[in-house]
């Protein structure tokens, strides 16, 4: 028995790396504000053990950048001590470092399983439709960002979408007309958030403690 | 006699997840009170003695990972709590930190106390970005409150909790590869042994344990390891959390003993099946478990008793699936899943899980032959046994699983050149849900 299947690889399609170098970028340093979370931040590692600060670093640099350059890593590694292609080695593995510009919103559709069963797949269409674009991509407003990604932790409230570090959930196919109209309009205000928040209606909930979040809103 | 909830208890209620509640509601930090007036090998003895199953998925007994970290060595020891929650069809950990958070903090700092660590890193993962706000706010209330810091209680213990975001990767799960990402690399599995008991975090002695298994650490110190036995079957006691999902009317998370069938569960609690449509067949434990069909529905969902018909009990992620879905398309959604998520360090899942995929993509777009089922079970069974985790063995399940169940749909897709069982859930192009 063959292991190996006839695959199309001429045509391009079956070919895997995506390895491209991260743009160059402008010269790259910490706010002032965002070097006093690194270092305090980096106090909670044992000394000799910088290293396990470097995905709290780079939230730092991609918040305040919007997506991480070079420039951006090579700040990170001199933070950390360590060397730039370190850093790259880390950015390149996981999926919430942005190493292109995204735009305003990224819509992280959950395609996984208990979302699938509910109208994920028919989501991530009408997404696709409404802004012309394929999951990826940044649409021509540079707004939208839309990515599919695998199980978010919240399949009781299939379909979910994660946008930015906000919650949509239960979002219905026919419902991405309003909900990205709702982006477009009142922005994260307009989203579900957490079902499990139950504070929304009776008072102040949890207070956030100004970490870095996954992107900089621009407008914000 | 009716189940009382303890572990989500108040979760309903509002500012359920604040340190007064807590105290008023919970009997907040008794546990730890307690606890820090016995000796550690006194509190695992008693964890041991109750029975608790570690539940993120493997259910191996937390007293005896807490016995082999090992204490005589001048090097620290570490607590990790796995707040990695990715298992697909999982989500109860998020509960018990978005709403009992103090809960956690309690088990963590009983943890630290019992191996002899001063130091608790919670890694989790980084979509939970609102519930690490809101736990960092709460171990911050924990430390004003003299819960955790220097000389808590006044005893000379001291712990500190952190919380660590990780980036978005499902196999940052897995202990080893849990370890490897704290430490600042890759979440890529290390070869065991030696196990993190003996060289973990730093090289260091390191217990991992999962979110609920430290949340049910203040409740057998507080109610004595009989109580926790006692609720549930022999050697599978304790509450526990069950998340149900799929095509139910009440999806949610559920805290049952584990002599709940899956028929209570999927039935009584969640509601029953949307529209009365009949069960086609159930995953038990996340995604990385074998189905189950609807004549094994009276099997309790324990870890026992789930196992002896067939499956696991998992992280108790149970996906429930009506008759409109494709056999083939579901194991063709999990190994997109695997294949994205699978860490590259062996060759074989990382490879395996793309030519999985591939196959089913073919077949689901009408275009298999009748020997791609061969290579199908040819490649799933060349996977499992043969890379550093578990990860290979999960991957493969969801196509041995269908295969050996449903081959009668496969066979069909590859005789008629089509899905044979499309749905309207499903996406109007069936093969763009992949290809990128």
């Amino acid at each position: 028995m063959s292991f190996h299947p006839s695959m199309d690889y001429a045509s391009g399609r079956f070919q895997k790396s995506a390895r491209t170098l991260p743009e160059a970028g402008e010269p790259f340093a910490y706010s002032p504000e965002n070097q006093a979370r690194f270092d305090a931040n980096a106090a909670r590692y044992p000394a000799g053990q910088r290293k396990s600060a470097i995905l709290y670093a780079l939230y730092l640099a991609q918040g305040q950048q919007g997506y991480l350059t070079r420039a951006a890593m090579a700040h990170v590694a001199t933070q950390i001590g360590c060397t730039p292609a370190e850093v790259e080695d880390v950015v390149s593995y996981y999926t919430m470092f942005f190493t292109r510009p995204v735009g305003r919103y990224v819509l992280y559709v959950c395609r996984t399983l208990s979302c699938a069963l509910l109208g994920a797949e028919r989501v991530t269409e009408e997404l696709c439709g409404a802004l012309k674009i394929r999951p990826g991509e940044t649409d021509s407003s540079r707004t939208f960002t839309l990515l599919e990604v695998e199980c978010l932790g919240a399949c009781d409230r299939a379909p979910v979408v994660m946008v930015n570090d906000g919650w949509q959930e239960r979002l219905a196919p026919e419902q991405v007309g309003s909900f990205l109209e709702g982006l477009r309009t009142r922005g994260d205000a307009s989203l579900s958030g957490c079902h499990l928040c139950k504070e929304k209606a009776s008072g102040p909930g949890p207070q956030a403690s100004g970490g870095p979040g996954t992107k900089l809103r621009p407008g914000a | 006699m009716a189940y009382e909830p303890v572990l989500t208890a108040h979760v309903d209620e509002p500012h359920s997840y604040t340190l007064d509640f807590y105290l008023e509601h919970q009997r907040g930090y008794e546990a730890l009170r307690k606890a820090l007036t016995l000796q550690p090998s006194d509190i695992i003895e008693q964890v041991k003695a109750s029975g608790l199953r570690g539940r993120g998925g493997a259910g191996f007994p937390t007293g005896l990972k807490w016995q082999f970290v090992l204490k005589d060595t001048p090097k620290p020891k570490y607590l990790c709590c796995n707040a990695d929650e990715s298992e697909p069809g999982t989500f109860k950990d998020h509960v018990l930190m978005e709403r009992n958070p103090h809960l956690l903090i309690e088990g963590c700092a009983i943890a630290c106390h019992a191996i002899g660590a001063k130091v608790a890193y919670i890694y989790i993962r980084g979509e939970f970005y609102h519930v690490q706000q809101l736990l960092e706010a709460e171990i911050e209330r924990a430390y004003q409150a003299g819960y955790l810091g220097t000389n808590i209680l006044g005893t000379g213990f001291d712990c500190d909790v952190y919380v660590h975001r990780g980036a978005g990767a499902y196999e940052a799960g897995e202990e080893t590869a849990l370890i490897e990402s704290l430490e600042g690399k890759r979440a890529q599995p290390r070869i065991k042994p030696p196990f993190p008991a003996v060289a973990g975090l730093y090289q260091c002695p390191t217990a991992v344990n999962n979110v609920e298994t430290l949340c049910n650490v203040p409740l057998i110190v507080l109610n004595g390891p009989e109580w926790f036995a006692a609720l549930g079957p022999e050697k599978n006691g304790g509450p526990k959390l069950f998340c149900i999902s799929g095509h139910v009317r009440k999806p949610g998370v559920y805290e049952a003993s584990m002599e709940t069938t899956l028929r209570q569960l999927i039935f009584d609690h969640a509601g029953g099946m949307i529209d009365d449509r009949p069960l086609k067949a159930v995953i038990p434990g996340g995604s990385s478990v074998p189905l189950l069909l609807p004549d094994q529905l009276d099997t309790p969902a324990s870890f026992d008793a789930i196992q002896k018909a067939g499956s696991l009990l998992g992280s108790a992620g149970i996906i429930v699936m009506n008759d409109t879905v494709c056999m083939v398309w579901l194991a063709m959604n999990l190994l997109h899943f695997y294949r994205h998520e699978s860490c590259g360090k062996c060759t074989p899942c990382r490879e395996g899980t793309d030519w999985l995929f591939k196959l089913l993509r073919r077949l689901e777009a009408g275009e298999g032959r009748p020997k791609d089922l061969d290579l199908l079970f040819g490649v799933s069974t060349n996977i499992g046994g043969k890379t550093l985790c578990a990860f290979g063995d999960a991957a493969a399940t969801p196509v041995l699983s269908t295969m050996k169940l449903f081959r009668a749909e496969y066979e069909a897709h590859v005789r008629e050149g089509r899905c044979t069982l499309p749905a309207g859930w499903r996406a109007r192009q069936p093969v763009a849900a992949g290809a990128h």
